[in-house]
């Protein structure tokens, strides 16, 4: 397990934007309880072998779960042992998910 | 008349899990509803029948709920393949019935894009409407109806609201041979998923007015339930009460069960004749049934809560509190309730994995889930340890003969841990799922369909497990009552029957564990239960079956050596001494590869731990 909160930003993990100066993008798997923002953009994630069912299999399944560009997000709850899961509003739906399946997820947070 | 040459229409009911496809369901077939398994799989096949008013029979088939129709679960699997017509012994569909929750549309309609791919008839249901109108939701059926090119039906399953309407709909629909067109639907990429996705963006803002009250209480209650402190206090609140419930509300109805089949073997046996057609009546057939019935009101509790939670939309939340803790040990976070369940019984334990949707999730609880100590258990345990372990305290504060029986518990729970964490390291490496799972809504359960899914899942244990069951019992009758004593014969009965043939077979093999030939000969019956086994060394001793267990305890203690004892405990903690779990491992594996399993590696458990146990206390002077 890697320390979630001091993770630095490989090179081939910066997302291909222009990072607006009034928001501050992180994966979803970093982020805290009562953050929100905007979903920026949603990748096949690294750890390649860590999921069982392979990246693609999971980029598909957080698709179809409405982790889509342009979402909104808001992360509302997390479990007591590692802060993991976490459970999120996502749209007008509720989800939970792991930290690490959410690698792949870039969130654009509102300025609190 | 006429109409009455119709043939039946087929209806396939479509939609995302919590949608009330399974309220609509009940709304539209009542009580006329089937359930077996689809060919060679696990899935439980759910159909029912309708008539329309003109006379025509519909059939419904309830499909496995789904986000898509790119499956990624046996249960998904069946669904897709039902959908596209090409499920093995199934007939396609004529007319497909989307249900959706109207209050929660965003991923639905994207299905429902799929759907339309497929080329067959559909209609759309709209369920919770009633819910939609109150939080001011307002969506523009023609529009939509116009948009997706089908019929929309609003609906209030639970107060079986739009019903006759849905009805008429698919008769027409069935009715006008609406052509099926070829489908040209095909496992979507990435960028095709985002594409429908944008597309029902586009549908949901076109004719879909966000409410003006939105739901606030299920984030209110979400706030106390899933705290990381009070959540999980009040989920092992939740825990202990079903667990206390499982034990001891339905103790009554078990003894109930109980003694009237010993009352009803009893008046036979009182008017027949000694022979051994009674003993098949009395002992084999009339026990054997009273047996699986016994499990009934265990079965019948658990799953009032199981399904309570559900319904209520507390299960998911309970999974989510679980994960972490669960996931450890490699079990997924809603293995909890089959596993404390089996503390009880590793019947309804087994039955409830239900609740775990991912195959191999499910199969690893099924085969640690008889390591639990149940209650069958309690009787030997209390038998052995009263028999060899001295009554005094340690440290003075504990007894040793409690702290004992603490160990073997908690023996069952580590052993069960362990196994599992080996299993997915060992066969499963890597196969570790996504854990991805919507929070529903929280709702009331509606009383009617509550209890006709606990109808449906006592009527499944009796006819299905109990088919199983029985004749188990009844083989295990037959080898320890036949064939019968000689004349004159002065050892027990079941000393010359096929069950002491089987014990003195097996009773080399069993020595280096320390087992005597009593034993051995006791396990054999042992099977049909474990508790029995208690009865069978009552037998064997010849203090008689009634005798009280301290008399059994004593003359145990005269008999065995301490270390033997200890080596008993042992077996007992992993042995599969019940045929029953095995026959419900293999109803609800549907095969007999998985009770062979569980039956190997817990005698292979059994045999190391008592060796170790015997030789040890051998070693230490117990011998």
């Amino acid at each position: 397990m890697h320390d979630m909160l001091a993770e630095p930003m490989s090179s081939d993990a910066v997302v291909q934007m222009d990072e607006p100066a009034d928001g501050r993008l992180v994966r979803l798997s970093q982020a805290r309880p009562g953050e929100r923002g905007v979903i920026a953009e949603v990748r096949a994630g690294s750890h390649a072998d860590d999921h069982g069912v392979g990246v693609d299999e999971l980029h598909r399944r957080l698709l179809e779960f409405g982790f889509v560009e342009g979402a909104v997000i808001e992360i509302l709850h997390e479990g007591a042992i590692r802060r993991d899961p976490i459970a999120v509003r996502l749209d007008d739906m509720r989800i939970a998910l792991r930290r690490r399946d959410a690698e792949g997820i870039w969130v654009l947070l509102d300025v609190p | 008349m006429s109409e009455a040459v119709l043939p039946p229409a087929r209806v396939a009911l479509v939609g995302n899990p919590n949608s009330g496809k399974t309220a609509l369901f009940n709304a539209l077939t009542g009580a006329r509803q089937k359930v077996a398994n689809y060919a060679g799989v696990t899935v439980e096949r759910k159909e029912g029948q309708l008539t329309t008013p003109d006379g025509r029979t519909i059939s419904v088939l309830d499909l496995p709920g789904t986000y898509s129709l790119r499956a990624r679960s046996p249960d998904e699997v069946v669904t897709r393949d039902a959908v596209l017509g090409k499920l093995a012994g199934e007939q396609a569909p004529d007319v497909l019935v989307a249900v959706a929750d109207a209050t929660n549309l965003r991923l639905v309609l994207r299905l429902i894009l799929e759907l339309k791919a497929v080329g067959r008839p559909m209609v759309l249901a709209l369920n919770m409407y009633d819910i939609a109108q109150r939080q001011g939701l307002r969506i523009d059926l023609e529009g939509l109806s116009r948009e997706l090119d089908c019929p929309i039906v609003t609906t209030v399953a639970t107060r079986k609201r739009g019903i006759e309407d849905l009805v008429a709909q698919v008769d027409a629909l069935a009715r006008s041979g609406a052509l099926v067109a070829d489908s040209t639907w095909r496992e979507p990429d990435a960028a095709q998923i985002r594409l429908a996705h944008r597309e029902a963006q586009r549908i949901l803002k076109a004719y879909v007015r966000p409410p003006e009250h939105p739901d606030t209480l299920t984030g209110k209650i979400d706030a106390v339930l899933l705290h990381p402190v009070a959540g999980l206090a009040i989920l092992l609140s939740v825990l202990f009460l079903m667990f206390q419930a499982v034990f001891t509300w339905a103790e009554l109805p078990k003894d109930a069960i109980d003694h009237g089949f010993q009352a009803l073997g009893g008046l036979i046996a009182s008017n027949l004749p000694p022979s051994l057609l009674r003993g098949f009546l009395t002992d084999g057939l009339i026990s054997g049934v009273g047996s699986v019935l016994v499990f009934l009101p265990q079965i019948l509790v658990l799953f009032l809560f199981i399904i309570l939670l559900e319904d209520f939309g507390y299960m998911a939340r309970a999974a989510f509190l679980m994960d972490r803790i669960m996931g450890g040990a490699g079990l997924h976070g809603r293995a909890f309730i089959p596993l404390l369940s089996s503390f009880a019984c590793a019947i309804p334990g087994i039955m409830a994995t239900r609740v775990i949707d991912n195959k191999r999730d499910r199969l690893t609880t099924i085969l640690v889930a008889p390591l639990m100590t149940c209650s069958a258990r309690i009787p030997v345990y209390t038998l052995i340890i009263s028999a060899f372990i001295p009554n005094r305290s340690v440290w003075g504060v504990m007894n040793l003969q409690g702290l004992v029986m603490f160990g073997l518990y908690a023996a069952g729970i580590i052993s069960a841990l362990g196994v599992s964490f080996v299993t997915r390291r060992l066969f499963w490496r890597g196969a570790v799922e996504p854990f991805l799972m919507e929070l529903p809504t929280y709702k009331l359960p509606d009383p009617e369909n509550v209890l006709r899914s606990l109808y449906i899942r006592g009527k499944i244990f009796v006819s299905r497990a109990g088919r199983i069951i029985l004749p188990l019992m009844i083989v295990v009758w037959f080898l320890a009552n036949f064939p019968g004593p000689p004349r004159g014969a002065t050892d027990p009965a079941i000393n010359y029957s096929l069950a002491g043939l089987i014990g003195h077979w097996l009773q080399p093999g069993l020595a280096p564990i320390g087992f005597n030939w009593q034993m051995t000969v006791a396990l054999i019956p042992g099977f049909a239960a474990r508790e029995v086994a208690v009865a069978v060394l009552g037998t064997v001793y010849a203090v008689g079956g009634q005798a009280s267990p301290g008399a059994l305890a004593t003359s145990l203690a005269h008999h065995w050596s301490i270390a033997t004892g200890l080596a008993f405990l042992a077996w007992y903690i992993f042995a599969p001494q019940c045929v029953s779990t095995l026959g419900v491992i293999k109803r609800e594996t549907n095969s007999w590869k998985w009770p062979l399993i569980a039956f190997g590696y817990m005698t292979a458990l059994a045999y190391l731990a008592a060796f170790a146990t015997y030789q040890i206390a051998r070693a230490s002077g117990l011998g």
